[in-house]
Parts: C-alpha cells; sequence; structure tokens
C-alpha cells in the first residue's frame, strides 16, 4: 500500500520493541502499572500498524480472520477455567487460594494465568473490531 | 457428585458461560446448536436441585472465590430468586428445540454459531442477575445480558433490527447507569454491597440518611423500570421485539423482562422493606398510576397493530403492568398474583411468539392481513396460539385467569373496587386484540398465499403445544405455580414487618 521508504523499515524496526512492551506490561502488571487489558492493546496496535503500513492483507497474514476470530472467546474460556481449576482443587469457584501448595503463591498465578486470558479477549476483540471496520462496504 | 453438589450456585452460572464461549468456538451452526441443547437441559435440573432445597432447608450461600460473604461476591438463592431461576431455565429448555430451524432460516448459516454464543451469554447474565447476593455484582449481570440481548436484536433480518438494538442500547444504557448511581448512594449509606448486610445496615440507619435513600430508591427504581419496560419507559421495546429474530423474541419476552421485575422486587421488598416503610412515599401511588396507564394505553395500541410481532409486544406491556400491580397492590393476594404471573404470562406470551415464528417459518410474514384462513392450514399452531391467547384474555380454566384472581382479590382485600373493575375492562380490550387475529385466521376464506402452509415440524411444534398445554394445566393445578408464588410472598412480606 505504502511506497514509504522510511516508514516500511522504520515500521519493520519499531514491531519486536512494541511486542516485547506488549510483554513487560503483561508480566509487570500484578505488582505495577499495567496488566491484560493494556498488554492486549498494544498487541493489537501490532497488527493495526501492519495493516496501516503494508495494507490488510499483510495483516491478515499475521494474524488470520480466523484466529482473531478464535482469540476473542478463547481468553475468557481461560479466565473461566481458572475459575473452574478451583473446583477441582477443593476449593469454590475462582478460589485462586488452592491453585498452589500456599495461598500467596496461588493468588499469584490464580492473576497471572486471569491476565493473560483479558491480554488474548482484549487484543482479539481490538484487532476483530479493526477489521470490521476495514471490510466495511467491501 | 459431592464436587457437583456442594457448587451448585456456581454451575448454574458456569456451565451457561463455558457453553457460550465453546458455541463461538465452534463456528458451526450445527455443533453449536447441539452444545446450547444441551447446556439449556442441563440447567432446569440444577434450579429444580436448588429450589427444592431452599424450599426444605432454608436459603443457600456460596462464597465466590472463598471470600466470605459480606467482603466477597456472593451467591444466595432464597426462596424468591429460587422460584425465578426456575421459570427461566424451564422456559429456555422448552422452547430452546424451537431454535434450530427458526435461527438457520432467520439468522444464516454464517452467524449461527455468534447467535448461540450470544443467547447463552444472555441466558449467563439472567441467571447471574437472580441468583448473585451482591448489588453490584447484579450490574455487572445485567450488562451481560443487556449487551447480548442488543446484539440478538440486531442480528434480524429486518434492517430496522439494528435501529430497534441501537435504541434498546440508549435506553438500556441509561437504565444501567441509573442502577449504578442508585448503587452507589447505598454504598455510600451502608459500605457494603452484599444485599443481606446491605438490608440489615438500612434497617439501622440513623434518619437523617432518610434523604440519600429516598434518591437511592428513585435513581434504582427508574434504571429498573427502564430496563423492564414500565409505561411510559417502554419505547424501545416494541420495535426491538418486533424486529429481533421469532426466537430470540420468544426468550425475551418470557424472561428479561421478568429478571428486571425480580429485581425491582428484591430491592423494594428485601433491601429497602425493612428500612424504609415506602408505603410512607407515593411510590406505591406511582406504580399503581403507571400500571394501570401501561394496562389501557398498551393494549389499545395493541389493538390497532398490524404486524403481529409488535401487537404481542404491547401486549406484553399491558401484561407487565399487571404484573407491577401486583407489587403496588402489595398484599398477600396481590403479590402472589403479580409473582404468578410472571411464570404464566412467560408461558402464554412464549406460546404466542412460538406460534408467530412457526407462521414466520411457513409464509415468511406476520402481518394481520396475510394471514387470512390460516387456521385451516396451520391448525395445530393456530390452535395453540387461541389457547394461549385465551390466557392472556384470563379466560377462567386457563393460567391467565389464576394471575388476575389473586389480583383482584388482593384488590379487594385492600377495598379497591375500582381496580377489580379496571382489570375487568382491560381484559376485554385484549379480547379486542386477541380477536382480530382469530377472527383473521380461522373465519376468512382461505388466501392464496397462505395456501401451501401446513404445521411446522415437530421440533418446532413440539415447545409450542407444550407451552399451550401448561397455559391450560396451571390454570387448573396451581400447586406448582401459586403454590410457590404465595410462598415468596409471605417470604417477602415478612421481611417487612
Amino acid at each position: 500500500m505504502s511506497s514509504d521508504l522510511i516508514l516500511r523499515v522504520g515500521t519493520k524496526l519499531i514491531l519486536p520493541f512494541i511486542l516485547l512492551f506488549a510483554i513487560y506490561v503483561q508480566l509487570h502488571g500484578d505488582y505495577g502499572p499495567g496488566g491484560g487489558f493494556q498488554a492486549g492493546v498494544i498487541v493489537a496496535a501490532v497488527v493495526i500498524l501492519i495493516a496501516i503500513t503494508f495494507g490488510h492483507n499483510a495483516a491478515k497474514r499475521v494474524a488470520p480472520r480466523g484466529l482473531v476470530e478464535c482469540m476473542v472467546p478463547m481468553g475468557v474460556l481461560i479466565f473461566a477455567g481458572t475459575g473452574v481449576a478451583g473446583f477441582f482443587l477443593g476449593g469454590n469457584y475462582l478460589d485462586y487460594s488452592v491453585l498452589s501448595h500456599d495461598p500467596i503463591h496461588g493468588h499469584h498465578l490464580g492473576i497471572f494465568l486471569v491476565e493473560i486470558g483479558v491480554a488474548v479477549t482484549v487484543s482479539g476483540t481490538m484487532v476483530a473490531l479493526f477489521y470490521a471496520f476495514v471490510e466495511r462496504g467491501r | 457428585m459431592e464436587l457437583v453438589s456442594s457448587h451448585l450456585p456456581a454451575l448454574q452460572i458456569v456451565i451457561p458461560l463455558l457453553g457460550g464461549l465453546l458455541a463461538a468456538l465452534l463456528r458451526r451452526g450445527v455443533p453449536a446448536f447441539a452444545l446450547t441443547l444441551a447446556v439449556s437441559w442441563i440447567m432446569p435440573v440444577i434450579s429444580a436441585v436448588l429450589l427444592d432445597r431452599v424450599l426444605t432447608g432454608g436459603p443457600i450461600s456460596y462464597a465466590l472465590g472463598g471470600w466470605p460473604p459480606p467482603w466477597g461476591i456472593e451467591y444466595r438463592v432464597d426462596v424468591l430468586n429460587g422460584f425465578v431461576l426456575m421459570l427461566i431455565s424451564t422456559i429456555g429448555a422448552v422452547i430452546v428445540p424451537f431454535a434450530r430451524r427458526s435461527v438457520a432460516l432467520e439468522v444464516g448459516e454464517r452467524r449461527e454459531a455468534w447467535f448461540y454464543c450470544m443467547y447463552l451469554m444472555c441466558l449467563t447474565g439472567l441467571l447471574g442477575v437472580t441468583i448473585t447476593g451482591d448489588a453490584f455484582n447484579a450490574f455487572v449481570f445485567l450488562e451481560v445480558s443487556s449487551l447480548s440481548t442488543y446484539v440478538l436484536i440486531a442480528l434480524g433480518r429486518d434492517r430496522r433490527a439494528l435501529v430497534a438494538a441501537f435504541r434498546y442500547l440508549i435506553m438500556g444504557t441509561i437504565g444501567a447507569t441509573f442502577y449504578v448511581i442508585g448503587v452507589g448512594f447505598l454504598y455510600l449509606l451502608t459500605g457494603s454491597l452484599n444485599m443481606v448486610d446491605m438490608a440489615a445496615r438500612l434497617a439501622a440507619a440513623p434518619p437523617e440518611m432518610a434523604r440519600a435513600m429516598v434518591a437511592a430508591l428513585a435513581f434504582l427504581t427508574v434504571g429498573i423500570s427502564l430496563k423492564l419496560a414500565l409505561f411510559p419507559l417502554h419505547s424501545w421495546l416494541p420495535g426491538a421485539y418486533a424486529y429481533a429474530p421469532s426466537w430470540a423474541t420468544v426468550f425475551l419476552s418470557a424472561t428479561a423482562t421478568k429478571v428486571a421485575i425480580y429485581l425491582l422486587v428484591r430491592f423494594l421488598f428485601s433491601i429497602f422493606g425493612i428500612a424504609l416503610d415506602f408505603r410512607g412515599l407515593p411510590i406505591v401511588e406511582i406504580l399503581l398510576a403507571l400500571s394501570i396507564a401501561a394496562m389501557f394505553i398498551a393494549s389499545i395500541i395493541a389493538v390497532y397493530q398490524n404486524n403481529l410481532k409488535r401487537m404481542l409486544a404491547y401486549s406484553s406491556l399491558a401484561q407487565i403492568g399487571y404484573m407491577m400491580l401486583g407489587i403496588g397492590i402489595g398484599n398477600l393476594a396481590g403479590l402472589t398474583g403479580g409473582l404468578v404471573h410472571l411464570v404464566n404470562h412467560a408461558m402464554m406470551k412464549a406460546a404466542l411468539f412460538l406460534a408467530l415464528g412457526s407462521l414466520f417459518y411457513r409464509i415468511g410474514t406476520v402481518r394481520l392481513a396475510e394471514i387470512a384462513g390460516i387456521g385451516r392450514k396451520m391448525p395445530l399452531t393456530m390452535g395453540a396460539f387461541v389457547v394461549a391467547g385465551l390466557g392472556i384474555i384470563g379466560t377462567p380454566g386457563t393460567a391467565g385467569f389464576i394471575s388476575k384472581w389473586y389480583l383482584a382479590v388482593g384488590a379487594l382485600d385492600r377495598g379497591w373496587w375500582i381496580l377489580v373493575f379496571l382489570l375487568v375492562v382491560s381484559s376485554l380490550i385484549s379480547v379486542l386484540y386477541i380477536g382480530r387475529v382469530i377472527e383473521m385466521a380461522w373465519f376468512r376464506p382461505v388466501a392464496i398465499q397462505v395456501a401451501e402452509a401446513k404445521d411446522p415440524p415437530l421440533s418446532m411444534l413440539l415447545p409450542l403445544l407444550i407451552l399451550a398445554a401448561a397455559t391450560v394445566y396451571f390454570g387448573i393445578d396451581t400447586r406448582l405455580t401459586a403454590g410457590i408464588a404465595a410462598q415468596v410472598a409471605e417470604f417477602l412480606l415478612g421481611g417487612l414487618r
């Protein structure tokens, strides 16, 4: 789509750093600012940046429509599944204390898994919304 | 078994939630439907066990995440919400076989799996609002059900469905906002979001808090009234019901407004009841006046509708008036009448909308002018329509009569003769709009465009016939409906004293 060399090379250079930052925000979320929602938005921004610079089809090679549409329910499933794990380990629904040998570690693990679920759903939803707008009228 | 039985309150919500997510992941109509069917049929089993336990052993409390009640989110099942859970899950289970063909025709192959995902999300939300004992959690579930409802409506074939969904989106959001403001006031006053805890703290609240309490009550009442489409906050409902896919209309008309009414009853009787004898405020008079206005104005508008789905939507508004009337009358018989009408109206109106769904499936239209003589071509469908229609009118021997009887007895107990008269007159108006359809369907020569029509396949016919039969059965044997409703009313009024 765009023939601007600086834009294309610049985008390619910056992409891995955006993704790295997303992972940082994701993993840092339980003790500092950040978390699954913010990280999910940043990941979605990567796909949107590719679409703007290299065109819609390039973005679809990176994140195919089918994958994106699966990510939306999948993240919630990870969240709900973490809750269901509580059933089988002897606690109530969404009880993270039983996920590990001691309650504090269990809560840490529970939040970690839940945040991954949030990131998956948020990034999937963002990209799906973007695709829906791009493909409008086609 | 122990694992299942101790987690039943959570499973009531978690199973439809997981079902909805998996339905979206399956992406194909047939497997998604099979999953939906399985989930919908498990729901009433769980509700029945919960209701049975509550009736014999008192309220059940479930601490979500292991956090004990006033701090954590509590799922609390008592007679009132056990009764409503049973209603929603049973209606869902009965009508779900109808969905397969109706949804395949009206929603289209590509969107079927998303439709079932949204239906199960809506079911999750409605059951969640009902089962939770936490006022803010109720808001979250209210939004889960509302957001999925907007999608369900927008999936209708007619382009006007989009406008209808958008109108509902705006009105629903305003309603939800008012609800949160009301809950915010209560949180300021009590420092708690747990409903039981809130009620106890409000009961002990010093008199200088009374004004804030009135403000909270006002915001909550208006917010929830928007969701339950109490006249004159009903403008979203006729369009939404008319343009949503037929099966979505069936489900929403039978459950969504009922859950909002439950929430209002919960706030008025269980939470405010003890603290604020709302008989001192004109809220009863307002509710009575609005219910009577709904009964008459909506019924009269229904008489002039040519789109039958729209006609039944206005009829629903009038019936919501009857339920609110029961709350307004507020004595044992009146409240029983209002609550039993939740159940009776759910099955009668579901039957009527199922009949219209069958009509649409066969002849592709639900306009009154185009169904001349359809009764002779689709005798079972239109026969069921007549039975359920008689129920809506309130003919003796149908479930509708039972509700109106209790309402009349409640009004007489208070000495409100005029209300009994108004009940009878508004029933006569419903004779007009149901009668128009019966006249057109049975007493006109068969029109050319319906000459090829015949009754729908068994999977669609059976839910319709079951609901029509239930309309008659619960008009005669009222132990399951009015019996439990009377217990609920007694429980609610016990809290008031």
